[in-house]
């Protein structure tokens, strides 16, 4: 069993991983692309993650730590199932953000940068995810959900399982 | 009807399909530029005066040929797709609509700078759009257009696509290309600039998605036709991104000689609710705010600097009269305290303590001095730092500060009285 505490990439991932530092005139290029791929497969960047990319790419396990503590994408810890991260910046403030947020807070029983108990669904607030013509907006998983109101926003919860 | 150049196809269903591409003209213009010089190209494409359109607004023919005359090392072309300036979704709709538009500005600005691989650095957050550029960039090696030895000209060209992770800072060129090399991305010292030290230390040529897409249109008709549809200073249309209080929030393509006033009112239907318009930001949040009387000016790259604000992104936010600008200034500081890269001190710090600031002033402990300490600090740091955002987050400070001052004072001293 491979997962966060201990790293395996199946040999398929591997080829990958090669396929994908060849791409770049040196090969650290890839490591945002692979460090996206690690994260889809054990569900986070751990310590143990790092300590395993920084292999894949003869780096030290700092340069890696260096580059994924820098990005709002990766998580240094679990996630829940789901991401739900709602734009806080001007264009959605200007269009009620902040009683987005504080619903959403209500309705999940958690703040911004808490997961769910039951591990359903994180939930964050971010800068400007450039959707501002449908202020107030957020991102749920892969997908952007604009115009949001309180109604829209309960029928995007209830459906993410 | 004023004349579409980047959004002409935006009405068709499957407008990001190669097929439909060709079949409205696309890729006519890679074969007309396969048959003329990569110096008479980048020529041409300082006729047009075409300026980028990411947000610095430097004449993209003139950024071309500061590639060092003779230098042998390998070239890269690099697509700033990283677009996170507050207030502005352009470069979303122009990938998920027009794809092969920018594949084919790709191609003929790499002829032109001399590069056989062009990385797209796309935001992280961008998934659809980097979706719908994949199955183009598919599409293109299958047809022939990417590859070695493009459509028989002997040309070879590969691009790759790269996502970015979460962080501002790399919409700016260099800290962009530090974190394509794989590092976190802290922007870099110039000189050297990218087009002689960029990529893998190899000379870089980086531009805007917009900015490319201008391309192939100013090879196919023309830097002459291009020039004359905008002002003295710049050349062309351009997609401009308006939200906040408008009745129809969107993108607008017009000549750059539209008017912030057109583009509020007659573009995008006047203020929500036919309230009053208290203040609008023209280029994304980094831009100084301007108030209701100074919205007369064209939208080219010198009408908002006439006000002591800038272009930028092209990103406007409209404000009617209900906002409190001393809480918007608190959203917008946030911002950049928490987008600073933490590279350099002044801009480290004065994020940080601005938006400290602005955020007990809004919860009813700011005190009098706050104001003057707050345009102190600014002012001091502006200029200081490697790259640019500090000096982006200066104008909001500045501008709202200096623009809606008795607005904060009121709200001081109210609470002082409280």
């Amino acid at each position: 069993m491979t997962d966060a505490r201990h790293p395996q990439f199946t040999p398929e991932q591997l080829a990958e991983v090669r396929r994908l530092q060849g791409l770049y005139p040196d090969k650290r290029g890839a490591l945002l692309p692979v460090l996206h791929m690690a994260q889809d497969t054990f569900g986070y960047i751990s310590l143990e993650v790092e300590e395993y990319v920084a292999g894949l790419f003869d780096l030290y396990p700092a340069h890696v730590h260096e580059v994924v503590t820098f990005y709002t994408l990766f998580f240094q810890k679990p996630k829940g199932r789901h991401v739900v991260s709602v734009c806080h910046n001007i264009s959605c403030y200007l269009m009620n953000a902040k009683g987005i947020v504080q619903h959403i807070g209500e309705r999940l029983g958690i703040e911004p940068g808490e997961t769910t108990p039951d591990g359903r669904i994180t939930f964050l607030t971010v800068e400007c995810l450039c959707a501002c013509e449908q202020a107030p907006m957020m991102q749920v998983d892969d997908r952007y959900e604009g115009n949001l109101t309180n109604d829209k926003v309960d029928r995007i919860l209830d459906g993410l399982r | 009807m004023a004349e579409m150049i980047f959004t002409r196809n935006f009405h068709l269903a499957d407008s990001h399909t190669l097929a439909r591409y060709k079949e409205t003209g696309g890729y006519t213009a890679l074969t007309k530029a396969f048959r003329m010089e990569p110096a008479a190209l980048a020529e041409e494409v300082k006729k047009s005066n075409l300026r980028g359109l990411g947000g610095a607004a430097f004449p993209t023919g003139m950024k071309w040929g500061f590639i060092p005359k003779g230098s042998t090392a390998p070239r890269y072309l690099v697509i700033n797709a990283d677009e996170g300036e507050p207030g502005t979704f352009k470069d979303r709709y122009l990938m998920e609509r027009d794809p092969h538009g920018l594949i084919e500005g790709m191609i003929i600005a790499a002829r032109a700078i001399g590069s056989h691989l062009g990385f797209v650095y796309i935001r992280g957050e961008y998934v659809q759009p980097w979706r719908v550029l994949d199955g183009a960039v598919r599409e293109a090696y299958a047809a022939g257009l990417l590859g070695k030895n493009i459509l028989g000209s002997g040309a070879d060209f590969d691009i790759v696509l790269h996502r970015g992770a979460g962080a501002y800072i790399c919409g700016e060129e260099t800290g962009l290309l530090s974190s394509l090399e794989g590092k976190k991305g802290w922007p870099k010292i110039k000189p050297p600039f990218p087009a002689v030290k960029g990529a893998f230390g190899n000379p870089t040529i980086v531009n805007n998605v917009e900015t490319i897409m201008a391309v192939p249109h100013i090879v196919n008709r023309g830097a002459e036709w291009f020039a004359g549809l905008g002002t003295k200073g710049q050349g062309g249309t351009r997609v401009y991104s308006v939200s906040g209080h408008v009745e129809k929030p969107g993108i607008v393509e017009a000549p750059v000689t539209v008017t912030l006033r057109q583009l509020i009112y007659d573009h995008c239907g006047g203020i929500r609710g036919g309230r009053k318009l208290k203040g609008v930001v023209p280029g994304g949040s980094s831009a100084a705010i301007l108030t209701p009387d100074e919205i007369d000016i064209p939208m080219d790259a010198d009408g908002p600097k006439s006000k002591g604000s800038m272009i930028g992104s092209a990103g406007i936010i409209v404000m009617d009269e209900t906002v409190s600008i001393p809480e918007a200034l608190m959203v917008v500081s946030r911002f950049y305290a928490h987008e600073s890269c933490g590279q350099c001190t002044p801009c480290r710090e004065s994020t940080g303590w601005i938006y400290k600031m602005t955020r007990r002033i809004v919860e009813g402990k700011g005190r009098k001095e706050d104001l003057d300490t707050i345009l102190d600090v600014a002012k001091r740091g502006a200029g200081t730092t490697i790259c640019a955002f500090y000096d982006g987050a200066v104008g909001p400070y500045i501008s709202y500060i200096e623009k809606y001052r008795s607005e904060f004072e009121d709200l001081i001293r109210s609470n002082a009285h409280a």
